[in-house]
């Protein structure tokens, strides 16, 4: 029964895992490409940084602040649903959005 | 009151010398002067910041100017070799390294949080200032297409810059 259980679980596990995913998010000429993305619990944000100049991917709500420097790629994991809001602190005039289903 | 005292100097003073220029638009090298010098002088003001300021925001503001001005300075002097274009000092640079030098010495003067705010007051009235002279006047006299890219996404930084400054400005008032 306990086995029976644990199988379950790592099948649930197994499940979800394969349905996270990694959403790709390019900085480049002073912008968030694409500026808006839609994704869901679990699944993860990747910025990459094509600029010369270093970036920061920061939510508005504080949840999280990236520093993202020339040519290296960032990673956030998505915790919570809900839409967030988040901006570069070195260059605020740049703006994303993601919107987090469960 | 102040801030927009400034901001109405320097930018009649940018407007006032831009004009004075030969045939009344500055050409590719001198656009390119005084391009590479209002960077330098914001690198030069950075560092002062950065011997006096002890205020967190204001030295991260401060970092991240010496950092992002001296890597758009040097694709500037990359195109520059690139495109065998020597940059012509003119009126306008000197004013502007006139009007910075007499900046520095006020602010050499100030200590602690009197010197932050007047450092980042006047941050972002340089940035305004800089930023409208490129949209207004560098930009569309600017002849070479890649120089006139470099400095489009330079005016992108820089307004950045000016929000960023604007931001730390708030925490002053």
């Amino acid at each position: 029964m306990a086995a029976r259980t644990f199988g379950a679980l790592l099948l649930a596990i197994a499940a979800s895992q394969a349905r996270a995913e990694v959403i790709h998010v390019k900085i480049e000429n002073l912008a968030f490409t694409p500026a808006e993305i839609r994704a869901h619990v679990g699944d993860t944000v990747e910025w990459i940084n094509a600029d010369f100049i270093a970036h920061t991917a920061t939510a508005r709500d504080g949840a999280w602040d990236v520093l993202i420097p020339i040519n290296t790629t960032r990673r956030v994991v998505l915790k919570a649903e809900g839409t967030v809001t988040y901006f570069c602190k070195f260059h605020p005039n740049m703006i994303g959005r993601i919107v987090v289903a469960e | 009151m102040m801030l927009v005292r400034i901001t109405g100097a320097l930018a009649a003073l940018l407007l006032a010398s831009g004009i004075a220029c030969a045939q009344g638009k500055p050409t590719d090298p001198q656009i390119a002067h005084i391009a590479y010098t209002a960077g330098q002088l914001d690198i030069e003001a950075a560092q002062q910041a950065l011997e006096k300021s002890h205020n967190k925001e204001v030295r991260a503001f401060a970092t991240n100017m010496e950092q992002d001005h001296k890597a758009v300075n040097d694709k500037a002097l990359a195109l520059v070799k690139k495109l065998g274009v020597t940059p012509e000092d003119n009126d306008t640079s000197k004013a502007l390294a006139k009007q910075a030098a007499a900046k520095r010495a006020e602010l050499a003067k100030l200590n602690g949080a009197a010197f932050d705010k007047a450092y980042i007051d006047n941050e972002v009235a340089y940035h305004k200032a800089v930023n409208g002279a490129l949209e207004n006047t560098l930009i569309p006299a600017a002849s070479n297409p890649e120089l006139k890219d470099l400095l489009k996404t330079g005016l992108k930084i820089f307004q950045g810059h000016e929000q960023h400054a604007e931001h730390v400005a708030a925490e002053f008032k």
